[in-house]
């Protein structure tokens, strides 16, 4: 098994939550959070990749081919879909808040905790 | 009944919620939304209560589309429904109830969606309770996620609630990030999505790294839901700031149905695979953490629902360690405490949701001694303070003490004076703001004064009419504090829980059921002991003690005033940790998650 797309996989997360704890800027914030999700797709893609493999379109696979696994395909749309959902939400609240503060910088609102 | 009937919990709120939606633009809509909507919870709870009943003679299996399992390999996707997912499911949808009996038409911004978020939420809690598929559990995990997202900004004109819903949301999609991480790698593993056939698959072998990673992985996200140290910091911003009936359901709940999907996992597809001793050291360290951590900054807290946020994370970690010690009646106990809590938990919510209505203000310093009219309200926040300690007869007490006795007939003899400091510092901050606000005693105390978030200026979340507090609003208080009795005086239920939690925890039984079908033979079980009442009574005196403290007069001793110079420091510290910045949240996630992992991979 090919390792190269799991570590791509682990850096995109790794860089993604980077960005998220470093950044200056809401929009960043989020848009580092959809590279952090984007790790996800690659790690259930190459799951199921064959070397060689075809289009799992079950009907039409020819003798001797071997389709690749169509499950994480689904996982993967599913997950795109989730996904999307929660991103255009959190979008939307970072662009409320940016008009409530008027700023983008997540450190410089001041914070009502403790 | 018949089997066909397991789908239909999450179906017709899903189904009510999209029609809900409809009918945003009618006039005069707000009694027919809700009473569409209490009639759609009302049927839920019918729907759980007949699978509840069904589930005791043997557990439900649904295969949806007719599925079946071909040559002992699931290819459709399944609801099994045993037990504790029925009873859990049934709470979710009672909680759900007294939510809406709360915002019975007299929610402010009643008509931009309320129903049908409130809906889609208990649809995506019934479908976590009820699934027995592992990507099923992770999507109901997200649109729980992003319904409560929404309900916790739902004030968007305020920063405070814009800021707790996007804390909450990056925190808990990072979660769900490492639960599909998991399912990845338990996927590649086994080679199937099926909770039972990935638990049949690994059963005998010798599980190793990867399968510890897999179990981590997926504990991770369940435990950000969870709101287990470190990675708790996003509930008090969040639970502090949503409409009082979506607190109720966050805290009641949600938080608890993290630590029932790890209860789930561990014990359907990794039981007979890893080595139980490390994990248990691993989940019972990060429990008593965060029931320790939680009740101190309970302590700390002016602002009413940012503490009753926090004791819900000390009360979560309590919970978390009865699963921990991965004995049944441990997690019969762990049930009953869940039920419990959640019932008081709730009914102080919704007094603060009164308070919130008279007074414009959920601030402990503000508000000490204006709050004298509410006499019922103010009688029945102080009992859910002693409440919460585990007076008896609640169910915060039979559950606390089915959960000491197994912790120390298993040698954890450490455990229950842990659970007795977090109740009663828990309970006790309940009963110091009941009486400074309800009966005007005390003063302002050095340690929760200084709290930078007051709750000094609340948007109401219903317009005050002249009169008392309207009836429907005290409605649900009064039933969950007689549920929360009922929880504990009622043997029935502690039994029931013994046998619910037995079949959760033989994981060889679930396996069986769902892979090759057939009816669970239910062994028989010893009828358990009533918990003893001494353990109880005393977590309600500590409570007192705790509240007592705060009501001597400052400077008044002088051992006092040195107390109060030592504890500067500290209190600083703990108060800059819980910033409120996304970013640091994140760091405290990755270094907690990298801890985790690396443990639980070395150790297998």
């Amino acid at each position: 098994m090919n390792m190269l797309p799991f570590l791509v996989a682990l850096w995109l997360l790794l860089v993604g939550l980077y960005g998220v704890s470093a950044t200056k800027n809401s929009i960043h914030l989020v848009s580092s959070l959809f590279v952090a999700q984007s790790s996800g797709y690659l790690l259930l893609l190459s799951l199921g990749y064959l070397k060689g493999g075809t289009a799992p379109i079950l009907d039409q696979v020819r003798v001797g081919s071997r389709p690749v696994d169509p499950v994480v395909q689904a996982l993967t749309m599913t997950d795109i879909v989730v996904g999307a959902a929660v991103s255009a939400l959190i979008l939307a609240c970072a662009l409320q808040a940016f008009k409530k503060s008027g700023t983008l910088d997540p450190r410089r609102t001041p914070p009502m905790r403790g | 009944m018949s089997v066909e009937l397991a789908p239909f919990p999450v179906l017709a709120p899903l189904f009510l919620a999209a029609v809900l939606a409809a009918l945003e633009h009618i006039t005069n809509r707000h009694r027919i939304l809700d009473l569409l909507s209490l009639a759609t919870v009302a049927a839920v709870l019918v729907l759980d209560l007949l699978l509840l009943k069904r589930s005791f003679s043997g557990t439900v299996v649904y295969w949806f589309g007719a599925w079946t399992p071909m040559q002992g390999f699931p290819v459709g996707i399944a609801f099994v429904v045993d037990p504790v997912a029925a009873l859990l499911a049934l709470f979710a949808a009672f909680l759900t109830a007294m939510g809406f009996l709360y915002s019975w038409h007299r929610f402010k911004a009643v008509g931009t969606y309320y129903h049908t978020l409130m809906l889609l939420f208990l649809a995506s809690m019934q479908g976590f309770c009820l699934t027995g598929d592992l990507f099923n559990m992770f999507v109901f995990f997200e649109l729980m996620g992003v319904t409560a997202y929404a309900l916790t900004g739902y004030k968007i004109e305020d920063s405070g609630p814009l800021e707790g819903a996007l804390n909450f949301a990056v925190m808990n999609s990072i979660g769900g990030l490492m639960v599909l991480f998991g399912i990845g790698l338990l996927y590649g593993i086994t080679g199937g999505l099926n909770l039972a056939w990935a638990g049949a698959f690994l059963e005998g072998k010798a599980g190793g790294a990867t399968v510890a990673a897999a179990f981590v992985l997926l504990s991770l996200g369940f435990l950000v839901k969870g709101a287990i140290v470190p990675f708790h910091f996003w509930l008090p911003d969040a639970h502090a700031v949503a409409p009082t009936p979506a607190s109720v359901l966050f805290s009641g709940i949600m938080v608890q149905l993290g630590l029932y999907a790890v209860a789930r996992i561990y014990w359907v597809v990794f039981s007979d695979a890893l080595d139980p001793a490390p994990l248990r050291l691993l989940l019972l360290s990060a429990g008593a953490a965060t029931a320790l951590l939680g009740a101190v900054m309970a302590l700390l807290q002016r602002h009413l629902k940012r503490m009753l946020a926090f004791s819900t994370v000390s009360h979560s970690g309590m919970m978390l360690s009865g699963i921990a010690l991965m004995d049944p009646s441990a997690l019969a106990g762990t049930l009953l405490y869940l039920v419990g809590h959640g019932a008081v938990k709730g009914a102080l919510f919704v007094c603060t949701g009164i308070i919130l209505y008279h007074y414009n203000s959920v601030d402990e310093e503000t508000l000490r001694g204006k709050c004298l009219p509410l006499k019922a309200t103010g009688a029945l926040f102080c009992l859910c303070g002693v409440a919460l300690a585990g007076l008896p007869p609640f169910g915060t007490w039979a559950g606390k003490g089915v959960l000491e006795q197994s912790a120390g007939s298993l040698g954890y003899g450490w455990l229950p004076p842990l659970f007795l400091i977090c109740s009663g510092i828990t309970g006790g901050v309940v009963l110091r703001a009941g009486g400074s606000l309800f009966y005007g005693v005390g003063s302002a105390n050095f340690l929760s004064s200084s709290a930078p978030s007051s709750g000094k200026y609340e948007e109401p979340e219903a317009f005050e009419e002249k009169g008392g507090t309207p009836r429907m609003m005290l409605l649900p208080l009064v039933l969950l504090v007689v549920v929360a009795v009922g929880a504990g005086a009622l043997p029935q239920l502690q039994s029931s829980l013994a046998e619910g939690a037995a079949r959760l925890a033989d994981g060889k039984g679930y396996r069986a059921t769902v892979l090759k079908g057939g009816a669970y033979a239910a062994a028989a079980l010893p009828q358990p002991d009533r918990p003893g009442l001494a353990m109880g009574v005393a977590a309600a005196l500590a409570a007192v003690a705790v509240a007592g403290f705060f009501f001597i007069p400052p400077d008044a001793v002088r051992p006092l005033r040195g107390l109060r110079r030592a504890l500067e420091g500290p209190v600083a510290l703990l108060r800059s940790l819980h910033s409120g910045y996304i970013g640091d949240y994140t760091a405290w996630f990755l270094a907690g998650a990298a801890v985790m992992t690396l443990f639980a991979i070395m150790s297998q």
